[in-house]
């Protein structure tokens, strides 16, 4: 980015940081309600609207002012609009460009409640096994793979002098961040996507807080999703976990329908993952992936499932129990599928070492 | 680490740090039965070892939580060493058994995140061996300072808002550029990368 455009961002930021002291008192209007799809796959949106009819319940109580994934909207709108004056925003993505951190900031001044909803936008979730990589190589794999029909080398480019003016594409930064790295969040509704039965309760107690006949959850409160583990939630039997060796799933022919999964080799993220979703997968021989990240009181999700699984390896010699870890040959990916942007770490060396490209 | 050398202190630091060697800091987990007490004999006995590794007693090594591990890392630790009691020899019959596993997979974890398995070290010393925990934490400390500082970014990064980034820009002289200061780093060999920083300005 040039020395002018880092000279813009910071002017915006210095108007952004301006204090607010207008009040959004207007009378007789809906409470409005901002959905942010940010750096997502849409999975979240999909999400939503599978609450089915009470979509029309979610309508008739607010004024949906931003939804881009299913109606026209303006960022030009939202500025315009008071701070505070949104009552309710649902960011459902990661920050993954200059535009996705700029829209929620402005997104969070024009907010009076901010909602980190999904797994990309509470702990990076699949995008944010992108900070495994600089982002040279990130780039390198989207425009000079052999596969790649870019003969002439074409990068994108942030700044380009087009004859009519100067043009701008979002900068992509140099690592994925969490909506909670870059604003202040007042809710998490984990999940990928959330449940929508879950949704749609979130909503609710929302509702009624807004309407004075339920309690605010505090802040902080993690929204439309249990206070325990996915073990806790599976009906799998559990009995005394000793692994002496890890399995694929594509590897094995059918796994017992009863005895837990990790106790049959089968690496399941449960131990680590907050339940709320039903415990869908081990009850179809699925492992849990984590897709609803840390359970409560977890500090790093990887940390926590790799105490669980290294307590039950049943190996005592260094040798054995490399030849049973040597069963989980992405160590990584399975410790941070959904959670690695959001970790203690965020991300690997490579990622931090970018090489300014 | 070739890639670590161009690492810049502030000019301030600059001059009074380029002279010293790099000091790693290394942050050790000792078990309250065998290894503390080993570090206890050593100095009993006035035994030397380099004041590189600051050690954190465990009632435990099976007490260790990968987390520590990580935390330690992300705000600026250069190595961790995991001491214990001999296999076999465990307070608790067998959890140091459980640190040796926890140990091997957080090695195999860190290294996919790019960091040298050698940052992670695992020793074990009974409580009559003070001579051998201070010849070992000696052999970690040269170990690590061959190494190179790690200088792991995410701390300095920490609950990034906008106050904190119209600061860190403000650090850097705004458009005149420059290195950023060193807020919040305890050793001069810990300051914020300044490219780092510069990004997350950047991506302000």
């Amino acid at each position: 980015m040039s020395a002018t455009a880092r000279a813009k961002v910071a002017a915006g930021a210095a108007a952004i940081a301006k204090p607010a002291a207008k009040s959004s008192a207007k009378p007789a209007a809906k409470p409005k309600l901002a959905i942010f799809g940010a750096a997502s796959c849409g999975g979240c949106d999909i999400a939503i609207v599978n609450i089915h009819e009470h979509i029309l319940e979610v309508a008739a109580a607010f004024d949906i002012v931003l939804w881009p994934t299913i109606m026209d909207g303006k960022y030009s709108d939202i500025e315009a609009l008071e701070d505070g004056e949104i009552t309710v925003t649902l960011v459902s993505g990661s920050m993954r460009t200059e535009e996705t951190v700029r829209l929620s900031r402005l997104l969070r001044r024009k907010s009076k409640f901010m909602v980190a909803f999904g797994s990309c936008a509470s702990e990076g979730c699949i995008p944010g096994l992108a900070n495994l990589s600089s982002r040279k190589d990130l780039l390198d794999t989207a425009f000079s793979t052999s596969s790649t029909d870019n003969p002439n080398g074409i990068r994108p480019v942030w700044e380009y002098q087009a004859p009519e003016g100067v043009l701008h594409l979002p900068e992509f930064e140099p690592m994925l961040r969490t909506l909670d790295q870059v604003v202040d969040i007042d809710y998490t509704i984990p999940g990928c996507p959330p449940e929508s039965k879950q949704i749609w309760a979130a909503l609710q107690a929302v509702v009624a807080a807004l309407n004075g006949t339920g309690p605010l959850p505090p802040k902080g409160a993690i929204l439309g999703a249990g206070e325990s583990t996915v073990c806790d939630e599976c009906a799998r039997k559990r009995d005394v976990k000793k692994i002496d060796h890890f399995v694929r799933i594509q590897d094995v022919a059918g796994f017992d329908p009863v005895i837990c999964l990790l106790e049959q080799g089968l690496p399941c993220n449960g131990p680590a993952t907050r339940n709320g979703c039903g415990a869908l997968c081990p009850s179809v021989a699925a492992p849990c992936i984590g897709c609803y990240g840390a359970a409560e009181g977890v500090v790093d999700y990887g940390a926590r499932l790799m105490s669980a699984y290294a307590s039950v390896i049943d190996a005592s010699t260094p040798a054995e129990i490399d030849k049973i870890l040597d069963g989980i040959p992405d160590p990584a990916g399975q410790f941070y599928r959904f959670s690695l942007a959001g970790s203690l770490l965020r991300g690997s060396k490579s990622a931090w070492q970018n090489d300014g490209e | 680490m070739s890639s670590q050398a161009p690492v810049a202190p502030a000019p301030a630091e600059a001059a009074a740090t380029t002279a010293t060697a790099f000091e790693p800091v290394i942050i050790g987990f000792t078990c309250n039965w065998c290894s503390y007490r080993a570090a206890d004999l050593a100095g009993t006995a006035r035994v030397k070892y380099p004041p590189n590794v600051r050690l954190i007693r465990l009632m435990c090594s099976g007490r260790l939580d990968p987390t520590f591990v990580l935390k330690a890392f992300s705000e600026g630790a250069d190595a961790v060493l995991v001491s214990g009691c001999h296999p076999g020899e465990c307070h608790y019959i067998e959890q140091n058994y459980k640190a040796m596993r926890r140990f091997q997979l957080l090695q195999r974890t860190i290294e996919a995140l790019g960091i040298e398995p050698g940052r992670l070290q695992l020793v074990w010393a009974s409580a009559a061996e003070g001579v051998r925990l201070a010849n070992e934490i000696a052999r970690v400390t040269e170990e690590v300072r061959a190494l190179g500082p790690l200088n792991w970014p995410a701390a300095s990064l920490v609950d990034i808002d906008e106050v904190n980034l119209d600061a860190a820009w403000e650090a850097t002289g705004g458009d005149a550029g420059g290195p950023p200061e060193t807020a919040g780093a305890v050793n001069p060999d810990h300051a914020p990368r300044p490219d780092v920083v510069a990004a997350a300005v950047v991506a302000k």
